[in-house]
């Protein structure tokens, strides 16, 4: 099947987004990129858990002193639900419903930005309040680090698929840029499988462990 | 587009090769920039042996012999032997398993600007206040500590030239994957490819520590952050774990191609299958696989107890294994072979030797007990020299006279090729095995001079002679190369005769679209299966039809220059103003071309049946 032919509700396939050699390449590679991206932040959980509760001085605030439950379960329900949403549009996507897509996609973005706003939130929270900052010691570099790497890629995620709405959003669906929507949601899903380790690792065993 | 290469002028040379996506082309890329680096880091060797020529000399200061030996080692390993098994995976791969191009052709021309824009960050180094001096492990305990911006620019560049890595990892992997010709099963595909193949999947799980290693470090010295500083809660021994857990996947990820391509030589020189090929695959992948259990073998007196000290250990010893079944495997190819002795050949031959030399010291030093001893002495120099100039250094200059007419259409010469083996072969053994022994008498490594009369004096002229000896092979070889370049004597599909897989079945260079019809792959070493059925050439696979090829690029080019000017300013921005302004610059740049990317619509073009056939009545030169 040619990438760059019109598409109707009739002949469209049912896995659009491996239907070409190039699609099949870019959703096997992508996969591959998310094995990699796994060992990056396998490093940094080892990096946090190493340097955790590691400050200069008895007074600086320590992970149990820092992290707030009530915040972290918006933080994670904005976050989770945005993974469904995402999920809504992929389904769209694959029936050819173009708008519902969009409208998904568009929910999938305020939620998002939602989870980047209370991050921002958290982290001002925690430099003013506790002066747990970058530079404070060990445990804040590492936090921040950890956190703030999973921050940046909620970032990009959502310039990712804020490029890929507006640069298609005359144009309809096409074989070229079914897989285009499709690797970008399974990025999204990616930092949400990494939420759910931080949410573990840094903030539940923060409190309790 | 036509199909016909175009006579163009220098500058459309040099506009052609800034913008390729043809893994061929690339793959020269990758040789050109990675032998200029294997002679800069050659150079630097040079110094380190006539600073030790002599007790007491003092031809470099004690700091600049610091410099050259971290130069020499990350030179050597990230910028001259990855790019060069790089060169030889991208001219070949795509070719063994019946491939038009690689999986994502934009992306490898990314990977090599990446390579090569980090390469340049890091020697840039020595004009701009000087080099890293913390060793090309760059321990955080030193290199936190390191006065000005020498280990900037090794944290800043390596990083640069990592993600270039790999995401050449990615490709391979997926170019193996769904790229195969009809017919290419995996259990079909040349060890070459196997190697690669493995190599790549090494490379996808080592360099992410690797990247975090780095940025930890970038945060640490540049951005005030508190990983390695103990009296902030730091820990330095995080380093050498994430270090270790990248560095010794990486010594695999740089013996495997080189078995990969002695597989290669052995069965065709020997004019024979490669004896017990699944046992062979199944060495190579278990390789892979117990490489990443054994990081903390370079960490034995670190103090991480006698536990971890035991299971590293073991697990160490347990690669000789495969390594074993590898060795005997070659062996057994050759016996009974016809084998002829030509120069890729007797690289293999003078491989074995010295292979199975690094492979036993390396069981040495693997001894938890014994390597208190060995640890920081010239004994480790003089191991993992043999393993990876005796290993890798000796494929990649096999690999180059075997491929040579592959990738330029002309032969190196055959006498010239056997006088670099002999001066760089003699010069080798010269040069490291005599330095077991002041390893063993107590020579420790990295120290820029030592006292006359200890008893290393004569041996360390011994070394520093074998050192002349090598750079006269690599000039020897220089020579050749410029020399048969110049008489350009073309040949024809299969110069060595006896050729075994697909990249023998098309012309040298091949045609910028590799195959005009897919191959039939009927069995493992394809094209020699033919050859015994009495055929010319590969059956085709799919009738005459028109190719899909992707359009050239500047855009890898932008993005690799982006980083490198971000990095400038990363290094400065403390104690410069325009550092950040620099830094924001630089991301726009990548991140903007990046964008570019991906609204840009670029769906290639295709190469009509009528000018393939066209192609063919001229004799398929392209």
């Amino acid at each position: 099947m040619q990438a760059e032919e019109k598409m109707t509700y009739e002949k469209w396939p049912a896995a659009p987004e491996k239907s070409t050699l190039e699609a099949k390449n870019k959703f096997l590679g992508f996969w591959l990129f998310l094995g990699g991206e796994t060992t990056l932040f396998a490093s940094l959980f080892a990096t946090y858990l190493a340097l955790k509760d590691k400050v200069p001085s008895a007074d600086a605030a320590l992970a149990k002193d820092l992290f707030d439950l009530p915040l972290t379960f918006v933080a994670t329900m904005l976050l989770l639900t945005s993974s469904l949403t995402s999920v809504y549009a992929m389904y769209h996507m694959k029936n050819f419903a173009f708008k519902k897509m969009m409208v998904w996609l568009g929910l999938t973005v305020l939620l998002g930005l939602g989870f980047l706003g209370t991050e921002v939130y958290e982290f001002s929270h925690y430099v003013h309040t506790y002066k747990h900052t970058f530079t404070s010691s060990a445990f804040g570099s590492a936090f921040y680090t950890l956190v703030g790497f999973h921050g940046a890629h909620v970032a990009f995620g959502l310039c990712w698929i804020l490029s890929l709405m507006i640069r298609n959003s005359k144009r309809g669906l096409s074989l070229y840029n079914a897989p285009k929507f499709y690797v970008a949601s399974l990025y999204w899903h990616f930092i949400d499988v990494v939420w759910v380790f931080i949410f573990t690792v840094v903030y539940l065993m923060g409190m309790v462990g | 587009m036509s199909t016909i290469a175009q006579k163009k002028g220098f500058g459309g040379t040099i506009w052609d090769f800034l913008t390729t996506v043809d893994h061929k082309k690339i793959a020269i890329l990758y040789l050109i920039a990675g032998g200029f680096f294997f002679v800069v880091g050659g150079l630097e060797a040079v110094f380190i042996r006539v600073q030790l020529a002599v007790p007491n000399n003092d031809f470099v200061s004690a700091g600049a012999f610091n410099q050259i030996i971290t130069m020499h080692g990350t030179t050597m390993i990230f910028l001259a032997a990855m790019p060069l098994l790089f060169a030889f995976m991208n001219a070949v791969m795509p070719l063994q398993i019946g491939a038009r191009d690689v999986a994502f052709p934009f992306v490898n021309a990314l990977g090599f600007w990446l390579f090569f824009f980090g390469g340049i960050f890091l020697n840039l180094s020595w004009f701009l206040g000087g080099a890293p001096d913390a060793g090309w492990t760059s321990y955080a305990s030193l290199a936190i500590h390191s006065k000005g911006h020498g280990v900037d620019f090794y944290v800043l560049g390596l990083q640069i030239a990592g993600l270039g890595t790999l995401i050449g990892g990615i490709n391979f992997l997926v170019t193996i994957i769904n790229m195969r010709a009809p017919g290419m099963t995996y259990m079909r595909m040349p060890l070459f490819t196997w190697s690669t193949f493995v190599a790549s999947a090494m490379i996808l799980f080592a360099f992410p520590p690797l990247t975090v290693g780095l940025t930890l470090m970038m945060f640490d010295r540049l951005f005030g952050a508190n990983f390695f500083e103990v009296a902030m809660g730091g820990n330095t021994v995080i380093w050498e774990h994430l270090f270790w857990i990248f560095g010794h996947p990486e010594v695999y990820i740089l013996i495997l191609p080189a078995f990969g391509i002695f597989s290669e030589i052995f069965a065709i020189f020997s004019r024979k299958r490669l004896f017990g090929y699944s046992s062979m695959v199944f060495a190579t992948v278990l390789i892979g696989f117990l490489g990443f259990m054994v990081w903390a073998h370079h960490m034995f007196t670190t103090g991480l107890g006698p536990v971890a000290n035991a299971i590293f250990a073991v697990a160490t010893m347990a690669i000789g294994v495969p390594t074993g079944i590898k060795i005997f495997n070659w062996l057994f190819t050759m016996w009974g072979g016809s084998v002829k002795f030509t120069t890729p050949m007797y690289y293999a031959f003078g491989f074995i030797p010295s292979f199975v030399c690094g492979g036993v010291t390396g069981i040495m030093v693997a001894t938890a007990a014994a390597d208190y001893q060995y640890h920081d002495t010239y004994f480790v120099v003089a191991h993992f020299h043999y393993v990876i100039v005796g290993g890798v250094v000796l494929a990649i200059l096999a690999a180059t006279h075997l491929w040579w007419p592959k990738m330029f259409g002309t032969m190196l010469n055959e006498t010239l090729g056997k006088i670099t083996f002999w001066f760089f072969f003699i010069g080798f053994h010269l040069t490291f095995f005599i330095q077991h022994f002041l390893g063993l008498w107590g020579m420790p490594r990295r120290v820029f001079t030592y006292l006359p009369g200890q008893g290393f004096d004569f041996s360390n002229l011994i070394s520093s002679v074998g050192a002349a000896f090598m750079s006269i092979g690599v000039l020897v070889l220089l020579y050749n190369i410029i020399m048969t370049s110049v008489k350009n004597v073309k040949v024809g599909n299969d110069p060595w005769g006896d050729g075994r897989t697909l990249e023998w079945s098309i012309p040298s260079p091949p045609p910028f679209y590799n195959f005009k019809q897919l191959p039939l792959v009927r069995g493992l070493d394809a094209f020699w299966l033919e050859k015994m059925a009495g055929k010319k050439g590969m059956t085709p696979a799919e009738p005459l039809g028109d190719i899909h090829m992707p359009n050239a690029s500047f855009i890898p080019f932008m993005i690799s220059l982006g980083l490198f000017i971000a990095a400038f300013g990363a290094m400065y921005h403390k104690n410069h103003a325009w550092g950040l302004p620099v830094i924001i610059l630089g991301l726009l740049v990548t991140f903007g071309s990046m964008f570019l990317r991906s609204v840009k619509d670029d769906h290639g073009f295709h190469i009509h049946k009528e000018d393939l056939v066209e192609d063919n009545e001229k004799g398929a030169k392209a």
